[in-house]
């Protein structure tokens, strides 16, 4: 490794963010990571633009939206090696299970049925779903797997340290 | 009764000389020589199918692949259990089994307990290349006290044997085919209605994944129990 620190991004999409809460559940092993990476993305980033030369970026979740389709292609062209952390990235998972029923089902259940005020599928600011949830690897190559829900933090943080050494890891990791 | 005596052929499997009695299946010989093949639809006590097609192994002088639970040993063979295209066909078997139905493992009933889904470890499937046929399927818990979920059925048929050859009930089957094929109780009726069952729930014990399940389990508390199996295929054997 020369002496620039990797560029680490993470993204969060369809998922519940559990597999960014088993991120930070490495704990004090952070701080290692810390000294290493310029972490230039994140969920709690304000920047609307994904930054360019990434080297690394995990993400989180199923492809389900509109905006999490057009975020991913951007997201695949700006970074070296992507990595499909957890199940929804890895299978689809939980936001899949709406696939055999369509994003209508979806939208009516949520919108229409429980609501009881002004009831209305939302047409603007909210993102339009894609009629099925989709794995990453499905929409763009995906480099690395870490199946898991959530991938535990000491495999999080094995991947991390390969990644970190210019290793390409291959976790063998259990689905679910 | 008069037996004939069972003669004893002479394998390999993977370079290493084994012997058999010429009634064993390659299976039964790479096993009693701890020699991991892998299976799903198998198990001891009930009859081989060959459902799976994950045991599938390389005999010399074969083009095809031959599933070693119905392949009967012979003198001189030479087996290949394991090899780079063997790892990726079982691979890709795995994938399709997942791509098929629905195998939500995260909220699974047998989450932790399945053998689908540790045998995806073990032969180090990362992800399924295969697109997800999501199809439609349904749950049926008509059942007093199981369940069956299509949506994580493998089609092994251990569910239909061990109801056969050991409860003698034969309530389970399978109908149609392809993708359509589903397992049955007895003439595709709700399991409630079932007049063959007997509630005596082998079924679900012997069930590789979450597709059978007692009711009331939630994720990950269905761990199936299959002690009974060998013993009682022990005691009938004794019987004999």
């Amino acid at each position: 490794m020369t002496d620039r620190k990797t560029r680490l991004a993470t993204v969060w999409l369809d998922g519940c963010s559990g597999c960014h809460m088993s991120l930070l559940d490495t704990d004090e092993r952070l701080i290692e990571v810390a000294k290493r990476v310029d972490v230039v993305w994140g969920p709690l980033v304000d920047h609307k633009e994904f930054p360019a030369d990434v080297d690394v970026t995990l993400v989180e979740g199923a492809i389900s939206s509109v905006a999490d389709l057009d975020r991913i292609k951007v997201v695949r062209a700006r970074t070296g090696i992507l990595v499909s952390l957890g199940d929804c990235a890895v299978t689809g998972n939980v936001p899949a299970l709406r696939n055999r029923f369509g994003a209508g089902a979806v939208l009516r259940r949520a919108y229409l049925e429980n609501e009881t005020l002004d009831a209305q599928i939302p047409r603007q600011v909210v993102p339009e779903l894609l009629p099925m949830a989709r794995p990453v690897h499905e929409v763009v190559p995906v480099d690395v797997f870490v199946p898991g829900c959530p991938p535990s933090a000491d495999l999080i943080f094995s991947v991390l340290s390969d990644l970190l050494e210019g290793k390409r890891p291959t976790p063998a990791a259990i689905f679910g | 009764m008069t037996k004939a005596p069972v003669r004893i052929k002479t394998l390999t499997i993977d370079g290493r000389e084994v012997g058999a009695r010429e009634d064993q299946t390659i299976l039964d010989v790479a096993r009693e020589n701890h020699i991991f093949i892998p299976t799903l639809c198998d198990l001891p006590g009930l009859t081989a199918v060959g459902a799976c097609r994950l045991c599938l192994v390389e005999v010399r002088g074969v083009n095809r692949l031959l599933p070693a639970c119905v392949t009967a040993v012979a003198e001189g063979m030479e087996v290949s259990v394991s090899s780079e295209r063997i790892d990726r066909y079982r691979r890709s078997i795995l994938e399709l089994l997942f791509a098929e139905r629905n195998h939500v493992c995260s909220v699974c009933v047998t989450n932790g307990h399945c053998d689908l889904q540790s045998l995806a470890l073990k032969l180090g499937m990362t992800h399924v290349h295969f697109p997800y046929q999501y199809p439609r399927l349904p749950v049926d818990a008509s059942h007093e006290r199981f369940v069956v979920d299509h949506n994580r059925c493998i089609l092994c048929t251990r569910c239909v044997r061990v109801c056969d050859e050991i409860e003698g009930a034969h309530t389970w089957d399978v109908m149609s085919r392809g993708v359509d094929c589903r397992v049955i109780t007895d003439l595709a009726e709700p399991w409630g209605k079932s007049e063959s069952c007997t509630g005596c729930g082998k079924c679900v014990q012997v069930c590789p994944t979450g597709a059978l399940s007692e009711k009331g389990k939630s994720v990950a508390e269905m761990s199936k129990r299959r002690q009974f199996l060998p013993y009682l295929t022990l005691m009938r054997e004794a019987r004999r």
